[in-house]
């Protein structure tokens, strides 16, 4: 299997303060890479790095390399493009002020598409893939953030989906919605993963293990232990601190 | 929701009732004071307007002779027209600039720059109106002059310039207000969409604050409506019917201001320039009843 990702020496400080140190990994094509820990060790902006969002931060300084697809990303001058390779799942369910459809139409029209039937055809499938089209279907032309917060996060995987992304990055999608709805999330992303390379970053270390291949544990900024899951939940992690993590000792 | 808040106001300390009750004079002293200026300027024109008044000519006939000795006429219609192309062109100018200049400075420069900016708006609404008319009188009379080789700069366009500039300031602070309060997180989740910094503002900001962004544009254009001095000074102040943007003309504010001062107490013209006021009042109030119905036009889309 090959690598999708290959980060190296990757430091990132926020005005001098540091939030990522010297982080190096590899994620593998069509893998679930499971990221977990703690508030404030640096999950959200690795994965802004990612998606080069990082840049819209002023204060924000960045050392080391991301690859994709073995292509360094800061050397890719059409940035608007790598973004689109890349879908972004943000934790709180974001409906732009937009209707349904033109929510999951925006990355597409902003890529050039124009036509009508293409368009349409798109918002079916995304809608489709995030098991949302059965209960919007017939109000699609309705805003976006009138959905309830579960849809509404569907919606953004809609549209995270719309412009055909080959990594998948989800920021703790299920932090404001309900059981529920993160389980039929849960189930669209295991089928997701045969299209595409995911990173998803939880705030709940048992979704790591219910649906990642490899977990991450990142504690502080640095990049403390990455396994294939079932070694960083089993008893005998390398390091204490994953230990303590995975089983609410910590801390 | 009712019982609830009885049974807080029960329990207040009587610092905090003070307080509320003070609270709830201001407010409604508000409302009592427009009432109280619109019934004052009613009482001053309600006894022409009812009883003598040829209301159709009043507001259908150019011609404004208040101070004719053997044929009094009292037609407001190039007043009118006056008011509402001064301010038209005005808006022509000002809407253009000021919400390019507020999306510029919410979302285009940098921080530093954007408290100079903000510095010299600030600055700008606070050049009180007769300098504006001085500086139409002056400057932009010169410039008209020269630049159309026109016999006379005091025009329209003078008005209306100088008008752009005084409302280009309200536009500015309001529109971008409206801009910051759009929440960081759609911009954040269109930037992760590959959308264009461009793309950003006309596919999401301005969709998200144009109700805001409608109500700069109509309080631009209350404060040129109801503008006074510079329009006075900078327009030509003569009653025409305008055939472009360099004729002169004159508006319903400079005829109250310029002739209530030579019109005694309670004759004829004294109230028909209290009814030009009752005019002004109803223009305002159909401006924000509009202003009122758009929004709610919008919301509930
Ligand atoms: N925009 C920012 N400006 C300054 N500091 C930031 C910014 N975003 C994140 N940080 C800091 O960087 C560190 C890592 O934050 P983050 O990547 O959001 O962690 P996580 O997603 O794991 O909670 C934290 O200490 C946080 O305070
Ligand atoms: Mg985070």
């Amino acid at each position: 299997m090959g690598n999708k990702i290959e980060i190296s020496g990757l430091e990132v400080h926020y005005g001098g303060k540091p939030a990522l140190n010297r982080v190096s990994f590899d994620v593998h094509e069509n893998e679930i890479l499971g990221i977990i820990g703690p508030a404030q060790s640096g999950k959200t902006t690795l994965l802004k790095v990612i998606n080069r969002t990082l840049e819209f931060v002023p204060e924000a300084t960045l050392n080391g390399t991301v690859k994709l697809d073995g292509v360094d990303i800061s050397t890719v001058s059409d940035v608007y493009g790598l973004r689109r390779r890349i879908g972004m799942v943000l934790p709180l369910p974001v409906g732009l002020p937009l209707s349904i459809y033109d929510n999951v139409a925006f990355a597409p029209r902003a890529a050039g598409i124009r036509s009508k039937s293409q368009l349409d055809e798109l918002v079916e499938r995304c809608l489709q893939q995030a098991a949302l089209w059965d209960e919007v279907e017939d109000r699609l032309d309705t805003l976006g953030t009138k959905l309830s917060g579960g849809q509404q996060q569907r919606l953004t995987i809609a549209r995270a989906l719309s412009h055909e992304p080959e990594v998948l990055c989800l920021d703790e999608f299920s932090i404001a919605i309900d059981p529920v709805t993160t389980m039929r999330i849960e189930e669209v992303l295991k089928t997701l993963r045969k299209e595409m390379t995911i990173l998803l970053v939880t705030n709940l270390v048992q979704q790591a293990k219910r649906l990642a291949t490899r977990t991450a544990f990142f504690l502080n900024g640095d990049l403390i232990e990455i396994d294939s899951t079932d070694v960083i939940f089993s008893d005998t992690p390398t390091q204490q601190a994953t230990y303590d993590y995975v089983n609410g000792t910590f801390g | 929701m009712n019982i609830l808040r009885k049974k807080s106001t029960a329990n207040l300390p009587f610092s905090e009732t003070v307080i509320e009750l003070f609270i709830r004079l201001c407010g409604f002293s508000c409302i009592i004071f427009v009432f109280g200026i619109f019934f004052f300027v009613f009482r001053e024109g309600a006894g022409f307007l009812f009883n003598g008044l040829d209301i159709g000519q009043f507001l259908t006939s150019p011609e404004w002779y208040p101070t004719s000795l053997n044929n009094k006429r009292y037609g407001t219609f190039a007043l009118i027209l006056g008011t509402f192309s001064v301010t038209a062109l005005a808006m022509c100018m000002a809407v253009p600039f000021g919400l390019g200049a507020a999306i510029f400075v919410s979302e285009f420069c940098s921080p530093k720059l954007r408290e100079t900016f903000k510095i010299v708006i600030e600055l700008l609404a606070a050049i009180p109106s007769v300098v504006w008319g001085f500086i139409g009188l002056t400057l932009m009379n010169q410039l008209i002059i020269q630049v159309f080789n026109a016999p006379i700069g005091l025009t329209m366009l003078n008005g209306s310039i100088m008008l752009a500039l005084m409302s280009v300031p309200i536009i500015v602070s309001i529109a971008e207000d409206a801009l910051k309060a759009v929440p960081d997180s759609y911009r954040e989740a269109a930037e992760a969409l590959g959308a264009t910094r461009w793309q950003v503002v006309y596919r999401v900001l301005l969709p998200a604050a144009k109700n805001g962004l409608l109500a700069a544009v109509l309080l631009g254009a209350a404060r040129s409506i109801g503008e006074t001095m510079a329009v006075l000074m900078a327009t030509g102040h003569s009653v025409n019917i305008p055939s472009g943007p360099l004729s002169w003309i004159r508006t319903l504010t400079a005829t109250i201001a310029a002739e209530l001062g030579e019109v005694a107490r309670g004759d004829e013209h004294y109230q028909v320039l209290f009814i030009i006021g009752i005019l002004l009042f109803t223009i305002t109030f159909v401006v924000n009843l509009i202003a009122d119905l758009v929004i709610k036009g919008i919301r509930q889309e």
